[in-house]
């Protein structure tokens, strides 16, 4: 399997003594969706921005497609992309606006085309001309995801993306993802508190408590190991220790 | 195009999108520069009814109005137009695109302009019309102080928008007075002379004090004042080149400290 995201012991303390990360090392493999999974505070957020170049890392080393994010940033930048219930888009730009700007920050081709078609699949294209303020957050969420997937990216992380969607549109946003992930090979890392949804969603599962990985493989092996009948389970078997 | 002036005149689109959607945005452009000018233009024509032995006082004093604004608007089009994505969350998005932190500092460089250009043709427009004020008889020396008054405004703005990088929200006030800081000590309305000795000094090391000497010496004497120019050039250039430094410095320290992801909160 081919290898797009190579990550050896990557260390972040913040301040000189705060261990976010605590010496992790993993792989991500060409078109699986990889969940990261943990308790708050648990170094899900701190690993992805490392992996994005948002956050310099204390020491360990991170090749994404065999580059350096250090070195190769624009590079790796322009093959990925990311979305989070943590940002959003520019208020009064309308949704057509905003996307428009991300593609031509991206080199889309076509970008009119690729808008239409991204805003249709996430049944959104009859909110094109609304400014972004009047949107309710389950449609900005959909914005943020259409702008992720823009660039056709060969990698998407994702921090939490459905944290603020009802069940129905986030299942609809689920569906849609590992859609595109079958259609285009896309790859996802994706962080989210909800473990029904990772259960389902990922093929793949790192198990993060306090910066350290406590558990890697796929869901059915991680329920085997801490002895849960499901995720939820195993994950509140980790989060109160000693119960 | 290259992809990177693509890249450059995407962020600034961005922001173009944005006068084209916020009445109160575009207002700002003219609303404060507009009133600026009616009001202070006409105490000037009154005082200068009045006294009237200082001459060239409505010269003075308009022209002086004009250039100040410019300074103003080239830092607020750097500063102000970076809190634009802080309030809108949109920082992060910006910076795990393909744009670099060079890039973008181009980028809001060219909106600054923009903007600037947008204000000023006003005000000059205005000015002629209210007070027959042409500040094109300046002629060719307003090129040079003006650049000067716009590179002091980007020195100044870059300083402005690596210290809300760093410190969030408690220096986001900087955006709105930091160019005020420095204007008792750039001898807008008034000679350096009239300063005490000690803010003298201090004016000496402002680019803005040497052109707004140089404005006088071309409203009097019509001189091409080369002096003030090559301080002000001078100065400017250190100034450009250690503000670049430090935002680069800041953007570092503020990668280290994981606090991209938190500017605004
Ligand atoms: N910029 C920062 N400065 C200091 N500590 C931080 C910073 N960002 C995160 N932390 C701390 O690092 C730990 C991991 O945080 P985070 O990666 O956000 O966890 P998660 O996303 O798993 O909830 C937490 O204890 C958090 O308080
Ligand atoms: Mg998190």
């Amino acid at each position: 399997m081919n290898v797009l995201v190579e990550v050896k012991g990557l260390t972040k303390a913040f301040n000189g003594f705060k261990l976010a990360v605590d010496d992790i090392s993993f792989e991500m493999y060409e078109g699986e969706i990889l969940g990261l999974i943990g308790p708050n505070g648990a170094g899900k957020t701190t690993t992805l921005q490392m992996l994005l170049g948002l956050t310099t890392p204390t020491a360990g080393e991170i090749r994404i497609f065999g580059l350096d994010i250090g070195s190769a940033r624009e590079e790796i930048l322009r093959q990925v992309n990311f979305s989070s219930s943590y940002i959003s888009l520019p208020f009064s730009l309308t949704v057509e606006e905003n996307l428009t700007v991300f593609s031509r920050l991206y080199n889309v081709k076509e970008h009119k085309k690729r808008i239409r078609e991204l805003l249709s699949i996430f049944e959104i294209l009859d909110i094109k001309d609304t400014p972004t303020r009047r949107l309710s957050s389950g449609q900005i969420t959909r914005v943020c995801l259409c702008k992720a997937l823009l660039n056709n990216p060969r990698i998407l992380f994702l921090d939490e993306p459905t944290a603020s969607l009802d069940p129905d549109i986030a299942d609809k946003t689920r569906t849609l993802l590992r859609a595109i992930k079958k259609e285009r090979g896309l790859s996802i890392l994706y962080t989210s508190h909800n473990m029904k949804e990772m259960e389902e969603m990922c093929d793949r599962l790192i198990f993060m408590d306090k910066g350290r990985i406590i558990a890697a493989g796929d869901p059915e092996s991680i329920m085997k190991k801490f002895g849960g009948r499901s995720l939820e389970e195993v994950f509140i078997k980790i989060a109160r220790p000693g119960q | 195009m290259s992809a990177r002036s693509q890249r450059i005149l995407a962020y600034t689109i961005r922001h173009l999108y944005l006068y084209k959607r916020s009445l109160p945005r575009l207002m700002e452009v003219f609303y404060w520069p507009v009133l600026d000018l009616l009001v202070w233009g006409f105490v000037t024509v009154y005082l200068s009814r009045q006294g009237g032995d200082l001459p060239q006082f409505v010269t003075f004093f308009i022209g002086a109005l004009i250039l100040w604004d410019m300074l103003f608007r080239s830092q607020q089009g750097i500063s102000v137009s970076f809190l634009e994505d802080v309030w809108s969350r949109n920082l992060l998005n910006i910076f795990v695109s393909p744009l670099s932190a060079t890039e973008y500092i181009f980028s809001l460089l060219l909106l600054s302009i923009i903007k600037l250009i947008l204000t000023s043709t006003v005000m000059i427009t205005l000015a002629w019309f209210l007070y027959q004020f042409n500040i094109f008889v300046m002629g060719f020396s307003l090129i040079p102080l003006v650049a000067n008054l716009i590179v002091m405004g980007w020195a100044v703005g870059i300083v402005t928008t690596a210290l809300i990088l760093r410190f969030g929200q408690e220096a986001e006030v900087l955006a709105w007075g930091v160019a005020l800081l420095f204007q008792p000590v750039s001898a807008v309305f008034y000679p350096v002379a009239v300063l005490p000795w000690f803010l003298r000094v201090i004016a000496n090391y402002i680019p803005a004090a040497h052109v707004f000497e140089g404005m006088r010496v071309v409203f009097t004497t019509g001189a091409f004042p080369t002096k003030e120019i090559v301080w002000a050039a001078g100065l400017n250039v250190v100034y450009i080149a250690l503000s670049v430094l430090f935002f680069y410095w800041n953007f570092k320290v503020v990668k280290e400290k994981g606090l991209l992801a938190k500017v605004g909160e």
